[in-house]
């Protein structure tokens, strides 16, 4: 029995259309990531700014991010910006705005936790020996943040391409999807497929997401 | 002081927020009137311009529309998608296959992502008041399948015994309503439901009925006894509310199909390899949109 599951696998071009889904997948999580960490240090410094009406605007954007479900947010720019303005963007392009976001939303939310955590005499001190306030961001603040920013930072990465298989429902079809066509497929003949495609997903994932995990291990260690 | 800047700022963060939500919400309500004022009088001639009929399938619901282990897309749908491209284009594979999930298929006609929809879409009311849909091309009913040693042929042989039903499904509710003496075993997934009759946990399980030929095929020692029961559904296609151009020429298409057989010809070589002879090609194909 089990081997013919795992057959179903190999057969035709299968194993070559997994692997472009997973290219899809991380096209768009790569892009996205990459957006994101650059907005994302801006949002959260933006965050900890002294005025009240930045710090709230920053507070809704991530809030109105966090409480409408990312799904929402991809019918939203993908079905209702088309219907309303009749902007029409490719799904793709949908998917990264969207990823983007949501990443810039929380990825700021992690800086400003970073940054409020750095006890106040850091900041004081870099005024008091001169630096501009750009200059102790710049050389005091950041590299100390970005050193206790990096767990969440890496937790949010490994989130952020796990659920980019939420992309097939504006008609992306990325990994997870050609795994359920291919199960779908051979339900029928091959009751065990399921379970081998999705031990190969699982191995896809882990072979993406774990380097990322040594690596920021690795850092982490370094920096102590 | 410190305190009445934390008030304003949690106001202010409420109202940002709510502005935001609001924004969201008013887009729906927009769309109503946009989507019946933009229906263009030239659908058609839109499609012949792009040279593309964009056609939204299922990739995943085999032998209706699903994608082969060639990365083509294959299935019942699928083969009249092509018919109608090369009727409308001259060429059977000026399509455009925009793959869609269930939950998707009103959405991807409303935001014009797609000329017509072709996904096994089962025509109910709720569905024509946003889509229109045009005459059928295939009707579904329940079937019950049983194994072959104790064969089910009739609902009274079912009293007093336990029938496997997928939650959430036709099947499910027709039997609470009808015959609420049947107790029924309820799962989630097909698979789950399908397992549960080969371990013999009930006498029977009620599905679509295509769904059932199609496994009965597969699964030597179970056999469909009843072939058609309940409420006799309609599959058609559908395209955007208002797009009478396009609505009109794909009925007349369905009606110069039916004088054809074309159906039948699509049955034999789509759903025929599935289904085996177990399943009368009558029981499931409309042609000329006639039941």
């Amino acid at each position: 029995m089990s081997d013919w599951g795992i057959n179903v696998i190999f057969q035709g071009q299968n194993f070559l259309r997994l692997l472009e889904g997973l290219g899809v997948s991380m096209r768009i999580a790569v892009v996205s990531v990459l957006i994101s960490s650059v907005c994302g240090i801006f949002l959260g410094l933006l965050m900890t700014s002294r005025y009240v009406a930045v710090r709230s605007l920053c507070r809704s954007y991530l809030e109105a991010v966090r409480i409408v479900p990312l799904l929402v947010w991809l019918f939203v720019f993908y079905f209702e910006l088309t219907k309303v303005l009749h902007l029409q963007l490719p799904a793709e392009f949908v998917a990264d705005i969207v990823f983007s976001i949501w990443g810039t939303a929380e990825m700021g939310d992690l800086v400003r936790g970073a940054v409020t955590s750095l006890p106040a005499h850091q900041r004081e001190s870099g005024l008091a020996v001169g630096l501009t306030r750009w200059q102790v961001y710049r050389y005091v603040i950041l590299p100390q943040a970005v050193r206790r920013l990096l767990p969440s930072a890496i937790n949010l990465v490994t989130r952020m391409i796990k659920t980019t298989s939420l992309v097939v429902l504006i008609g992306v079809v990325e990994v997870l999807k050609i795994g359920q066509q291919i199960i779908e497929v051979s339900i029928l003949k091959v009751p065990t497929a399921s379970f081998w495609v999705y031990a190969i997903i699982f191995f896809l994932y882990f072979i993406i997401c774990w380097p990322i995990s040594l690596w920021a291990k690795h850092l982490e260690k370094r920096w102590q | 002081m410190k305190s009445w800047k934390k008030v304003f700022a949690v106001i202010a963060t409420f109202v940002f927020t709510l502005a935001f939500a609001a924004g969201c919400g008013s887009d729906a309500q927009t769309d109503k009137v946009k989507t019946s004022a933009s229906s263009s009088a030239s659908a058609i001639e839109q499609i012949k311009q792009r040279g593309k009929l964009r056609v939204a399938v299922f990739s995943d619901k085999p032998p209706f529309g699903y994608v082969d282990q060639n990365g083509k897309n294959q299935g019942y749908d699928v083969y009249f998608a092509h018919r109608l491209a090369k009727d409308l284009l001259g060429d059977e594979n000026a399509v455009e296959f925009v793959l869609t999930e269930a939950a998707a298929r009103i959405e991807v006609l409303e935001a014009d992502k797609v000329d017509i929809t072709l996904a096994n879409f089962t025509v109910t009311p709720e569905r024509k008041e946003k889509v229109d849909f045009a005459a059928p091309y295939m009707k579904v009913a329940l079937g019950v399948v049983s194994p072959t040693g104790e064969p089910v042929t009739d609902v009274s042989q079912l009293k007093g015994k336990k029938l496997i039903v997928n939650k959430g499904t036709t099947a499910e509710t027709y039997f609470a309503k009808n015959y609420p003496d049947i107790e029924l075993l309820k799962y989630d997934q097909n698979t789950e439901a399908f397992q549960a009759l080969k371990d013999g946990r009930g006498a029977a399980l009620a599905h679509d009925n295509t769904l059932v030929f199609a496994w009965a095929r597969e699964n030597p020692g179970f056999t469909v006894g009843i072939t058609k029961l309940g409420d006799l559904d309609t599959i058609a296609p559908a395209v955007k509310k208002g797009n009478t151009e396009l609505l009109n020429w794909v009925n007349d298409e369905v009606t110069k199909l039916g004088a054809e057989n074309f159906f039948h010809k699509d049955f034999e070589t789509t759903l025929l390899p599935a289904y085996g002879d177990s399943v009368k090609p009558d029981d499931v194909v409309v042609e000329g949109g006639k039941l």
